[in-house]
């Protein structure tokens, strides 16, 4: 039976020993991107079902989400935890993926650095404003908030 | 020998579609995503505003989408977990097809349930 690499799995990047650079003198940083795509994949599967779970089956679904909900939800620091959780991994998971991406469709190199740095940029926009949203939320704008917090 | 080479993941047939079909769930949902941070952030300007843009959601075009989406991330969700007993489980390589078979039960068995309670929502009723 003869042995065939799977892709991306080149024998230059194998070593996760090495001390930041292997061998032949480059990072590890395409075999740590690869473990963590699978190891966010797994912890997403948890977290984005849950969510979806959550907000669109449970009670009244979609016709129960608005200001109120969300002031609720917040109001449990494991909902805090759990969505700032889901933010940044399926931000990096997701940016990352389309960092792949780019590198198979772009060719100029010209093209790719553009389209990274837009990329980057957007992230991390989206990164800092969500989990600023999720630290600095006011349940209390809600004047007929029914939260103790509130009265 | 075995009649077909084992041990590579992305050779043709359903490997090849299934490859194509993660990746466009994938670049979806990215996209998806930055619009869904960017609504949710809503509710730091206003209740109203919140509940303003989230009530022109509340319309079966977009309840469709709604369906469009989770139909999305299931498979992205579960041809992901594929992917991973591919490349970490000892018996993935040879037990690919069986795999694939599996992702496309745990898509219906999720989505079809999924679908009902949220077309239910969607279009009036409970
Ligand atoms: C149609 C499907 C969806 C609906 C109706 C929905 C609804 C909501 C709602 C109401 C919130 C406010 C807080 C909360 O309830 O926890 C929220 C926040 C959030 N959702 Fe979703 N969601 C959906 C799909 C998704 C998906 C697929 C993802 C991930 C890929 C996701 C990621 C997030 C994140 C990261 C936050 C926190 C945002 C922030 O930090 O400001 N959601 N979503
Ligand atoms: C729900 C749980 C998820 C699992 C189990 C999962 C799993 C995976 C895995 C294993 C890969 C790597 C594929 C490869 O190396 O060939 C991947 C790629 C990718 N994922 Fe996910 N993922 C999940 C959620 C998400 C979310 C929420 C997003 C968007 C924000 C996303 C966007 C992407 C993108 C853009 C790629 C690159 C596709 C490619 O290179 O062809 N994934 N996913």
């Amino acid at each position: 039976m003869s042995e065939i690499a799977a892709p991306r799995s080149s024998t230059r990047s194998r070593s996760l020993k090495g001390g930041g650079r292997n061998r032949s003198g480059q990072t590890n940083f395409e075999l740590y991107s690869w473990l963590f795509m699978r190891l966010s994949g797994l912890a997403l599967v948890v977290l984005v079902l849950g969510h979806l779970f959550v907000n669109l089956m449970l009670g009244g679904g979609i016709t129960a989400l608005d200001f109120a909900f969300v002031a609720g939800k917040w109001a449990n620091p494991l909902w805090q935890v759990w969505d700032l959780l889901m933010l940044w991994l399926a931000m990096l998971h997701g940016t990352n993926g389309m960092r792949t991406i780019i590198n198979d469709y772009a060719e100029k190199d010209q093209t790719r650095f553009w389209l990274k740095s837009l990329l980057i940029t957007a992230s991390i926009v989206i990164v800092v404003l969500g989990t600023l949203v999720i630290f600095t939320f006011d349940p209390c704008l809600d004047p007929s908030s029914t939260l103790s917090v509130c009265k | 020998m075995p009649s077909k080479p084992v041990g590579t993941l992305y050779r043709g047939h359903e490997g090849m579609w299934s490859w194509v079909a993660h990746r466009i769930t994938g670049v979806g949902i990215f996209f998806f995503l930055l619009v869904h941070v960017l609504d949710t952030a809503l509710v730091r300007v206003s209740p109203e505003a919140y509940n303003e843009v989230i009530g022109t959601y509340k319309n079966p075009i977009v309840g469709l989408m709604e369906v469009g989406l989770v139909g999305a991330i299931l498979f992205h969700a579960f041809n992901g977990i594929r992917l991973i007993l591919v490349d970490f489980w000892a018996k993935g390589p040879r037990n690919q097809r069986k795999l694939m078979i599996g992702v496309g039960v745990v898509w219906i068995v999720l989505f079809v349930p999924f679908v009902i309670r949220h077309l239910m929502h969607v279009f009036g009723g409970e």
